[in-house]
């Protein structure tokens, strides 16, 4: 990702767009905070509102008086029983704060301005130059005998009395009052850098100046006019003030006086704020003598403190790292840069699930897999791939296209077929006799012949930005299918079947489920007795074909069915999609329970990898295969998941199998490997550490080979037991067992570490 | 390179099956994506056979590693 790339990336995220309260004020008042702080009746919540305020607002004490509160009608309250009373609010925090921050200019710049005339306008530019360090001269007899007669009964003498003694701390210099036209307007810069003129007094037309809409730069540089406003409002009024006054000292910089102002007054926010969810909540009539404490904590309370934040409240990934795809991308982009020190982003970026619901949700479409894919594809070219993230996943994938799982036939007695059945590597990893019964049913729907292909799409490898593996991969799937006379293929696996489509163009993927809706089969006759939650697999997000078969073959089955919180095009991952659940095992666990909560029923999925992993939250959860070929287990909504070396047994077990019954002739016979014959038993704690741990049976064994091999281990005088240790490739696995007397072996624990020990003799 | 100190513990239990010696703490040199430590730890003094206890992998080797790798 390079500089332009990130811009890109974070201009993409409306999370920090102002809320429609800021965007409506034309002096830009964050009028979300200052109701933060009054909401929160925190003792000095006050002080911390007119604060906000006073940062913001040329003279603060007059403005929060006599504010029109633009913001009230773009509130987006408005919609939901009346916009926020801001008015009552800036005037409440004037009335009652304790503490008013500092007041304090810029050092001087040795630049001067003469402002003609004291409305709001005129103020307002005298105060902000004076904040700026320019040298200001106000021309008015009486300012504070103008703002009390032009704002009758709104204003305390003693709010006016300050407001200018803050002018006179600015370094303000009063002079009496001129008429102004346009001759005297140009002659005073004569002795000025710049000369404003306050609309109140001179406005543009009486100048004979047709100012810009932008700059509100006159026919002469550094003299700067403006129209009165179609409507009286003091805010209006005030933010031409500081128009001028940013023209102004950008004149005095030499700066471009249009560059960057597309945001400056009144303009539209980008935010999205979701307010389907909210009640109406109207607010309590404003007193004349303005709201009291509770009124004001109350009022400020309607705030919706409105947020976009789609994307993090729908993702349990999102919420977890605190923050939002802006500062996400910012943090992607400096993992990628740094060059000493440690990658803070790494476990983000290999967390995500690629499951596509943050683009879904987003109201501008930022897609945090796109994002997190790429860096992976970054991390894995430089060589800064974390080797334990996904060694494991690929590990698993290899052996499912190995020669003890992976199978290619053509239906049982053709030559070749024009369907081959393609179940994915999950589903016969977690049950290998449905799988058996699905693919008879396969045959079944596929009368005209329905081969069979056994492996992994290829998925884990792109997922983990490990594309040269994913290209081998592919490339061995094509050799398959080809060798197969090119079938179509009927699939399973929902993401095999987002898969298979990107990496095998040629090929006519389609879901199995479509396949089965289509036939019309006969149902079997044992129905669900319950009602069913549909749990859609997040890879058939963008699927509604398959989407809508697994609720017609629901129907079809005669099950009661309902949807789940977040489903069809919103639904969420179970946490195996990009390899959560590997490279982040806690907060897999956790994305699921969290999805095991969308529904009090028991979920129905066509996903292996879904039911296993909702099934491990705890969640009951069936396979469609589970309905529609049914097996002897009289409840396999309860089944437990298979864990790591059980499912590479069941993979194995399924391809034995379905040789013996469906192909006997062409039976092929594997070597067993060396380790395969040592006989392993574990105890309770032991089998649990090997699942936590991820540590396969057959690791186990290759280290008691080892063992075997070349005598050494280590002996507990006092307890008898061994340790031994042996590294097969880039994992060293530690054993703890002793000899069971039967020729085999009881192992008490196993543990493991990548770092390598260099024996020192 | 100096020699960390990481366990405490008793292993004068352990004894090394081929060597027929106990195990006794003696330098080990570590490594991992190219960093390289000298770790004091449980070793065969005469094969130099060396004793990773759970503790210490499930640990600090972990941590260590988990470093590691994002360095």
């Amino acid at each position: 990702m390079d500089q332009v790339e990130l811009r890109q990336w974070e201009a993409r995220c409306i999370q920090e767009e102002p809320p429609w309260c800021t965007a409506a004020c034309p002096l830009s008042v964050d009028a979300r905070a200052v109701c933060g702080h009054l909401a929160a009746g925190r003792p000095g919540g006050v002080d911390e509102a007119w604060a906000v305020l006073c940062r913001t607002l040329p003279l603060p004490g007059i403005l929060a008086r006599i504010c029109d509160a633009p913001c009230k009608s773009a509130c987006l309250r408005a919609q939901r029983g009346g916009g926020l009373e801001m008015g009552a609010l800036e005037r409440f925090c004037a009335e009652r704060a304790t503490r008013t921050p500092r007041l304090a200019a810029l050092p001087s710049r040795g630049k001067s301005a003469a402002v003609y005339g004291a409305g709001l306008a005129g103020l307002a530019a005298a105060w902000d130059l004076g904040r700026k360090g320019l040298a200001v001269t106000l021309y008015m007899d009486d300012p504070g005998k103008a703002l009390l007669d032009r704002y009758p009964g709104r204003l305390p003498s003693d709010a006016v009395a300050q407001a200018l003694d803050g002018l006179a701390r600015l370094g303000v210099a009063l002079a009496p009052a001129q008429a102004l036209d346009r001759g005297a307007a140009r002659a005073a810069l004569a002795g000025f850098d710049a000369v404003v003129a306050d609309p109140e007094l001179a406005p543009a037309e009486a100048l004979g100046l047709l100012p810009d809409p932008v700059t509100l730069a006159g026919d002469v540089p550094g003299l700067f006019a403006a129209s009165l406003p179609g409507v009286d409002s003091p805010a209006a009024l005030a933010a031409l003030g500081r128009r001028m006054a940013t023209s102004v000292e950008r004149h005095a910089q030499a700066a471009s006086l249009a560059a960057g102002r597309e945001r400056e007054g009144v303009f539209a926010t980008r935010l999205f704020t979701d307010i389907s969810q909210v009640a109406d909540l109207a607010p309590a009539p404003v007193p004349e003598a303005g709201y009291g404490p509770e009124e004001a904590r109350a009022e400020a309370a309607r705030c919706l403190d409105c947020q976009c934040l789609e994307c993090v409240r729908h993702c349990a990934y999102l919420e977890h790292y605190g923050s939002y795809p802006k500062v996400y991308a910012r943090r992607v982009f400096n993992n990628e840069a740094i060059v000493m020190g440690s990658r803070q982003a790494n476990e983000f970026i290999n967390s995500c699930m690629l499951c596509g619901l943050c683009a879904q949700v987003c109201p501008t479409d930022f897609a945090v897999a796109d994002l997190c894919l790429d860096a992976r594809q970054g991390m894995v070219a430089r060589g800064r791939m974390p080797p334990s993230a996904h060694e494991f996943a690929l590990r698993d994938m290899a052996f499912a296209n190995g020669p003890h799982s992976a199978l290619a036939r053509p239906a049982p007695g053709q030559p070749a077929s024009p369907w081959a059945f393609f179940p994915g590597c999950q589903l016969p990893a977690s049950d290998p006799g449905t799988t058996t019964r699905l693919y008879a049913l396969a045959r079944q729907a596929l009368p005209q012949g329905c081969g069979l292909l056994l492996r992994c799409c290829g998925a884990p490898a792109r997922w983990a930005g490990q594309d040269a593996t994913a290209d081998a991969a592919t490339a061995s799937l094509c050799d398959d299918w080809e060798a197969l006379g090119k079938p179509r293929l009927a699939v399973a696996c929902p993401s095999c079947v987002v898969t298979l489509k990107a990496e095998l163009p040629e090929a006519e993927v389609r879901s199995l489920w479509e396949i089965l809706a289509d036939a019309g089969l006969p149902a079997p006759e044992s129905a669900p007795g319950r009602t069913l939650a549909v749990h859609d697999p997040c890879a058939s997000r963008h699927d509604p074909g398959q989407r809508r078969a697994l609720r017609g073959l629901l129907d079809r089955l005669g099950a009661a069915w309902t949807e789940p919180a977040h489903s069809g095009e919103s639904t969420e991952c179970c946490g195996f999609g990009g390899l959560l659940v590997h490279a982040n095992p806690p907060l897999g666990a956790e994305v699921a329970r969290r999805r095991g909560q969308a529904s009090p029923e028991d979920f129905v999925t066509t996903c292996a990898m879904c039911r296993d992993l909702l099934a491990r939250a705890g969640k009951r959860c069936l396979h469609l295969a589970d309905l529609l070929a049914p097996g002897p287990d009289p409840d396999p909504a309860a089944r437990s998941a298979p864990g790591h070396s059980r499912r590479r047994e069941n993979r194995a077990r399924l391809k034995e199998d379905l040789m013996r019954d469906l192909w006997p002739d062409s039976a092929e016979s594997l070597e067993p490997e060396p380790w395969a014959g040592v006989a392993v038993t574990f105890t309770p704690e032991a089998a649990a550490r090997l699942e936590e741990r991820r540590i396969l049976v057959s690791d186990v064994q290759k280290v008691l080979h080892a063992v075997e091999q070349s005598g050494r281990f280590l002996k507990n005088s006092e307890t008898g037991r061994r340790l031994a240790a042996h590294r097969p490739v880039a994992v060293t696995y530690w054993v703890d067992y002793a000899p069971d007397g039967a020729g085999g072996f009881t192992v008490h624990n196993v543990w493991s570490h990548r770092m390598q020990v260099r024996e020192v003799a | 390179m100096s020699t960390l100190k990481v366990l405490e513990g008793d292993f004068s239990a352990w004894t090394c099956a081929a060597c027929g010696q106990p195990l006794a703490m003696r330098p080990v040199e570590l490594d991992y994506l190219g960093s390289r430590f000298t770790v004091e730890l449980p070793a065969c003094p005469a094969c130099g056979q060396a004793l990773i206890p759970e503790d210490l992998a499930q640990g600090k080797m972990a941590q260590v590693e988990k470093l590691l790798e994002d360095k």
